[in-house]
């Protein structure tokens, strides 16, 4: 296992954990400072700043993590360093 | 699942186990109602209820019991993803989040919703920054992740203290917890109730450690899931709300709005000590200040959540760290199945005693008539709750009804009229959360006492059974001293908890994170990150606790906002000027961001 390998691996990896940190930071910040304006928009009859902390940002990090972790595991496998 | 049974292992048969568990848990609900069809007192079914399942706790518990170190404080590390994700789950919601959360989201609005954020988001930290890392780690706990990470006695004794203080604040609210609901359903005195419950924890966790705690954390995530879920869509139904009502309270929510304006939210014109009228709008975020306090709730909560070892070591038990990706998924998956919940039980009960076109209201009813209500009576009588006709006029108004926030998820079934079987299942979905929370605090504080302190520090040449003897008396010492303070009932369930947050990532966060992400973070800059963070946050604590000025707005629930910033900034500068970490320990943290090969600290250590 080379040493550039495992430097690409870690960029690649780096890479996508900012971007992950970048969508936590609109869903569980951004968007819930703001929800005073976001109230004027609805959703499924909800208000939609309410409806984005009650219910729209948990189902974001839920699948957040399902996307990150998929991509993770395509990182490892494209530079053969999966550990299954 | 005991070291003698080797033939087939259990860990293959989990799905067979549970499945088999579940349905046993849903016939005995079933037979409950039965029996109270025929007759049986509520008490007898609440009492039978909780007896029931801290039985089965307690047997898994004695299943599990383990003699080999790796059992003891790691389960093996053959925990399936998806199970590890039931345990965490168990693990994470305390009695706080099963009792409390919805009676916050009552009473508390918007600025309170930081909790619902700050408690799910933070998963995203521990998986993106944290679980997989440390899994690779392969350490026993998280002070042994620091010790190895940065070197030396002190850097791990900081941990220690750091880990101790966090989760003992936080244990001794799980065991109140645990006292609260015991009393109330066995009719015994709290003080009783803390003992009682203090006993069903330590069955459950001393025999088999964290291999015990783990299984008997999925059975608890089994029963707490179905009790807060049933009560919500079956008193939606009952009263009309929709089949599953998650995603239609949208209404509701917009009809309290309204009908808050009719009442107006008022103080009460004379207050009831220890009791609530309802002061804050359901959703009505002010901007400015307002979405400052809920951004650094949910900062303190998230940072928290992802340097919390009790959670943080959950992750270590997994076979690979693929699976302790995959389980952090899972974690959140299942914890969300609960908060998505919370919301809508506060909402559709907020409508319910508020809305006179419904036929449950009991504001803008006549006093006579809601003093005559079996739930309320119920709930006087016990001092949880009081209407009182301040003004006179014969009439219920809002600032007129006195509740106590937590009971808002275990009067539910009451108010919506349903049968007495679901408030004997909600009280073991309390119990079972409280416990289970409460055991993986415990342990977490007692490995690393055993490990951490006792094995790597004082003796390191202790045998394995000396090993395991000092862990599981220190965790009846521990557990002792926990109930001891529970039982004097310093604080209420939630503001512990906030608290137990903000230590946490006061102390514990940089270091734990610089320690994966920063290679340059050195053994000078952790200790002083630690013991800075810590401190700062500790000093402000006492501070505003005390009734000093607020910096920033920032109360007491919030302190790791000045932990955390004095944190970082200590541990960066103290690291620059300071020496860089040597070669070794550098090629330490590179190995430790690849998920192949070995663990940095051996299978056994």
């Amino acid at each position: 296992m080379s040493q550039d390998n495992r430097r690409l691996h870690w960029a690649k990896t780096s890479r996508l954990t900012y971007w992950v940190l970048a969508i936590w930071l609109l869903f569980g910040y951004v968007f819930p400072f703001f929800a005073k304006d976001l109230d004027g928009g609805s959703f499924l009859g909800f208000p939609l700043g309410y409806y984005m902390i009650v219910q729209g940002s948990l189902i974001v990090f839920v699948l957040l993590i399902v996307g990150h972790n998929f991509l993770q595991d395509r990182i490892d496998e494209e530079c053969g360093l999966s550990d299954e | 699942m005991s070291d003698q049974t080797q033939g087939t292992r259990f860990v293959d048969r989990l799905g067979k186990v549970y499945g088999i568990y579940t349905l046993g848990f849903l016939g005995f609900f079933a037979l409950m109602a039965i029996v109270e069809q025929l007759g049986a007192s509520a008490q007898l079914i609440g009492i039978l209820f909780l007896l029931f399942t801290i039985a089965i706790y307690a047997t898994i518990g004695w299943l599990s019991r383990t003699m080999q170190v790796d059992a003891y404080y790691v389960a093996g590390r053959e925990v399936p993803a998806f199970y590890n994700g039931m345990a965490t789950a168990a693990d994470w919601m305390s009695g706080a989040s099963f009792v409390a959360l919805a009676g916050g989201i009552y009473f508390g609005g918007y600025p309170y919703l930081g909790f619902v954020i700050g408690w799910t988001g933070g998963y995203v930290l521990v998986n993106a920054l944290m679980a997989p890392y440390l899994r690779k780690f392969g350490c026993y706990t998280v002070p042994d992740f620091i010790g190895t990470r940065y070197g030396g006695n002190l850097a791990r004794l900081c941990a220690v203290l750091v880990l101790v203080v966090a989760s003992f604040t936080y244990v001794t609210a799980q065991i109140n917890a645990t006292g609260t609901i015991a009393a109330r359903a066995l009719a015994i005195p709290f003080e009783f109730g803390v003992w009682f419950g203090l006993l069903g924890i330590l069955l459950c966790s001393m025999l088999g450690g964290m291999r015990g705690v783990t299984w008997t954390q999925v059975a608890q995530y089994i029963v707490l899931i179905i009790a807060y879920l049933v009560p919500v869509i079956w008193m939606s139904n009952a009263q009309g709300f929709g089949i599953i009502p998650h995603f239609t309270y949208g209404d509701a929510a917009l009809r309290i709005a309204e009908l808050e304006a009719e009442y107006g939210l008022v103080a009460a014109a004379q207050s009831v000590a220890g009791l609530k009228v309802l002061t804050t709008a359901h959703f009505d975020p002010q901007g400015g200040l307002d979405s400052w306090k809920f951004v650094t709730l949910a900062l303190c909560m998230m940072a928290g959540t992802a340097s919390l070892p009790h959670i943080l070591m959950r992750y270590f038990t997994t076979p690979s760290v693929r699976q302790a990706r995959k389980s952090v998924g899972w974690s959140l998956f299942f914890i969300f199945l609960l908060y998505f919940t919370a919301p809508a039980l506060a909402t559709l009960t907020k409508l319910q005693l508020l809305d006179p076109n419904l036929a449950t209201a009991v504001v803008g009813k006549a006093i006579d008539d809601v003093s005559n209500l079996e739930w309320i009576q119920n709930w006087t009588a016990v001092g949880m709750l009081s209407v009182v006709d301040q003004n006179g006029d014969g009439i219920v108004q809002l600032n007129e009804f006195f509740m106590r926030p937590d009971i808002v998820v275990l009067a539910t079934p009451e108010i919506a009229g349903l049968p007495y079987v679901i408030s004997g299942l909600v009280a073991a979905g309390g119990m079972a959360a409280a416990m289970s929370t409460a055991d993986g605090l415990l342990l977490a504080i007692a490995n690393a006492l055993s490990h951490d302190l006792y094995y790597k520090i004082i003796d390191p040449k202790a045998d394995t059974k000396r090993r395991l003897i000092v862990a599981r008396v220190l965790l009846v010492v521990i557990g002792v001293l926990a109930a001891l303070i529970a039982s004097l009932q310093l604080t209420g369930i939630l503001g512990a908890v906030a608290w137990a947050f903000c230590f946490a990532c006061s102390g514990l966060f940089f270091p734990l994170v610089l320690g994966i992400w920063w290679k340059r973070a050195n053994r000078p800059g952790a200790i002083a990150g630690m013991i800075a963070g810590f401190a700062a946050g500790t000093i402000y604590l006492i501070h505003v606790y005390n009734g000093g000025d607020q910096l920033w707005s920032i109360d007491h629930l919030r302190f790791g906002m000045i932990g955390m910033p004095v944190s970082l900034v200590a541990m960066v500068v103290v690291s620059l000027v300071t020496e860089a970490p040597d070669a070794e320990m550098q090629a330490m943290v590179d190995e430790t961001r690849v998920p192949t090969g070995k663990t940095i600290l051996a299978e056994t250590h």
